[in-house]
């Protein structure tokens, strides 16, 4: 790797990464059967030899020690599941009633393609055309209960119920841009790996590739208990609400972050108040290696930091994230630079901690 | 017991935000604790006592962060935009006072109803004195309380953050009233409560007590056209039989009662449909811990103008002090 104008470590996003989000992000790994990113994990993983081990939970939990005295150990989670669907009801010829994992809005579900089961079986939630619709029954969106996953006959006989769906979106690179399902949070999941790879001798990294996130932070908090951590990092990837409002006269106040501003700082969600000596540690070492940033406006929703903080006596914790337009839909869309200056980011700062951060 | 009320009222602490608050009380029960931690989210906990052979593990929790506000956006014009830090009812920021914690104070305002519209806090802004977006000494990530200063009606006593601060006050008079005890006692003034309990549950994990009460505010029943319920200031503490976050223990109620009865302590029963308290974070520890909540009746709570019963106060302190003191009986 070279080093920059800082002298540090540059972490540059390459080919081989991208290649990986790729993988990553086509693989289906819905809250709670999160079998398929794991296995790619695992595999990446191999080479490096280090202490792994998959809990109950399905989590994969890796020790990576560092050598100087005094290290901060340091919990990063990355969860692996992504939203989706089940199916929950053969109603013969194909179609399918299914339910929603994790937090989807209703109204962009129809017409759009998905991927079912293991094999990735292609079925679509389908839409009545509009020859055939009132104007007066398009005003009101479609309820999920009103919606079916139609497989086809043939393909319908190779799904049944219990089987997961998920968005057939195919990872695409457009110029600066990923458009992907998944984005969330399979960029944390990439990113942890090349930390991982990379991680400083200051600390000892105990790095949590979490399940069941989309549901309830519920795998983050058994990793936590099991590493016992004095920091805990979430990294995730949350809304990006820049598009100008319709008035050009009125200011977009609530765009929660913005693409092209580099990796967003948690303050505050609803799960979590950030710990601020961790929020003032990240932007003074965005500040010193001279790497963009934001903070992420403090508003609803949750990190895995939500669950990480709250365990045994209390360990605190900051989330970072990718901005993401679109966000829990069928295609999300970052910037490749939003990436690098995350990773670049958790990496300088990793690498400046002290144990002193934690003095009051 | 005035002064000690109005100089904790007063300082600016929402939650996550306690520093401040954490170290006037740290300066007010250095000499009455055996021993003082702060712990990983910032939970001060004090140690009283050794716990004898007759004697049990006692966690009090009193809550010190209080309701609060959070920059969420400073526009172009220097105006400041923010999200509530715990329950904020925007009716009770309306031309309200606030103190940030790097000391800049402001003004909040709403920008105009249609009809019959109810104020929501995205209508609302703080105006700092500020005319443009790079002169505003706030940014995103600031934080700030309501500012109102303490004052006593007679008996009553008036002051934004009496949740819990008047909590804290009781606690830190027990600490020092309380001579004989055959108990370990850890007096926690926790963090986050306001957010979701969120330091007594870890507070709680740490100290791994055998027993433990929250000491909070609740509503009150007695003002005009209010919600139906007996607790009324001037009546005694409360104890607490049950909140929507939990239900207290009937043997540590028993206890409780049975223990202001044989004092002669003015006492009353509180049955509140709502609300949750550090009680619940406690009894939901570990193993399990027998809880419950001793509590001082309040009027107008998370308003900037929270009304206790200084008579109540000083009550609970005796009641908490006695409960402390003897060994502990639990039928």
């Amino acid at each position: 790797m070279a080093k920059d104008e800082n002298n540090n470590m540059s972490i540059e996003i390459t080919q081989e990464q991208i290649d990986l989000l790729e993988r990553l992000c086509n693989a289906m790994a819905v809250s709670g059967d999160e079998q398929e990113v794991r296995q790619i994990v695992l595999d990446e993983l191999k080479p490096l030899e280090l202490d792994t081990k998959v809990d109950a939970l399905g989590n994969v939990l890796v020790t990576r020690r560092g050598s100087d005295k005094n290290r901060v150990r340091v919990m990063i989670a990355a969860h692996m599941d992504e939203i989706g669907f089940m199916l929950v009801d053969d109603e013969e010829g194909g179609l399918f009633e299914f339910v929603a994992i994790g937090g989807i809005d209703e109204r962009q579900l129809v017409g759009k393609s998905v991927i079912v089961g293991k094999d990735h079986l292609p079925g679509v939630i389908g839409a009545k055309p509009i020859h055939m619709t009132t104007p007066e029954e398009r005003k009101t969106a479609l309820k999920l209960d009103q919606m079916r996953i139609d497989m086809g006959l043939d393909i319908g006989k190779k799904v049944k119920p219990s089987d997961r769906a998920t968005f057939a979106t195919q990872f695409a690179q457009i110029g600066p841009s990923i458009r992907a399902k998944a984005l969330d949070d399979r960029l944390g999941v990439v990113n942890l790996l090349t930390l991982i790879k990379h991680a400083p001798e200051n600390i000892d990294l105990l790095a949590a590739f979490t399940t069941q996130e989309e549901v309830g932070l519920r795998g983050a908090g058994v990793a936590a208990y099991h590493f016992d951590p004095q920091i805990g990092i979430a990294l995730d990837s949350t809304p990006a609400n820049d598009l100008p409002a319709w008035d050009v006269d009125e200011e977009n106040t609530r765009y929660n972050t913005k693409l092209d501003h580099g990796p967003a700082i948690y303050l505050m969600d609803a799960a979590t108040i950030a710990d601020r000596r961790l929020v003032d540690w990240l932007v003074s070492s965005a500040e010193a290696a001279h790497i963009p940033w934001q903070f992420r406006q403090p508003n609803l929703g949750g990190t895995d930091a939500g669950a990480i903080h709250k365990v045994r006596e209390g360990v605190p914790s900051v989330s970072v994230s990718v901005p993401q337009r679109y966000i829990h839909t069928a295609a999300g869309l970052i910037r490749l630079e939003d990436w690098a200056n995350t990773l670049r980011l958790l990496h300088t700062a990793l690498g400046r901690l002290t144990p002193e951060i934690l003095n009051r | 017991m005035n002064d000690l009320i109005k100089k904790l009222v007063e300082i600016p602490g929402p939650s996550g935000y306690e520093d401040k608050i954490r170290a006037a009380v740290q300066e007010e029960i250095q000499d009455f604790a055996d021993e003082i931690r702060v712990d990983a989210l910032g939970n001060l906990i004090a140690r009283k006592g050794k716990k004898q052979a007759n004697g049990m593990r006692i966690m009090i929790s009193a809550h010190i962060d209080e309701i609060g506000l959070m920059v969420t956006h400073v526009d172009a014009n220097g105006f400041v935009r923010f999200i509530g830090i715990g329950g904020i009812n925007p009716l009770t920021c309306l031309g309200g006072r606030v103190l940030f914690m790097n000391g800049v104070r402001g003004v909040i305002g709403i920008e105009k109803l249609e009809g019959k519209e109810i104020p929501t806090l995205d209508k609302l802004f703080i105006d700092v004195g500020a005319t443009s977006q790079e002169n505003c000494p706030v940014g995103v990530g600031d934080v700030c309380g309501f500012e109102r200063p303490f004052m006593a009606l007679g008996d009553r006593l008036v002051a934004k953050s009496m949740d819990d601060r008047i909590a804290a006050v009781v606690s830190i008079e027990t600490m020092r009233a309380l001579k004989k005890s055959p108990h370990e006692v850890y007096f926690v003034f926790s963090v986050q409560e306001e957010v979701g309990l969120r330091g007594a549950i870890t507070a709680a994990y740490g100290v791994d007590p055998d027993l433990g009460l929250a000491v909070d505010v609740t509503r009150s029943g007695d003002t005009p056209k209010t919600i139906k319920m007996e607790t009324a200031l001037g009546k005694g503490p409360a104890i607490k039989v049950r909140d929507a976050s939990f239900i207290a223990d009937p043997r540590v109620v028993n206890w409780m009662v049975n223990t202001a009865k044989s004092e002669g302590i003015p006492y009353q029963m509180e049955v509140l449909e709502a609300g949750g308290t550090d009680g619940r974070a406690i009894q939901l520890t570990r193993a399990g811990v027998p809880a419950g909540c001793l509590s001082i009746a309040c009027r107008y709570i998370h308003s900037p103008s929270e009304m206790v019963d200084a008579n109540d106060v000083k009550n609970a302190v005796k009641l908490l002090t006695a409960l402390l003191s003897k060994e502990v009986l639990l039928a």
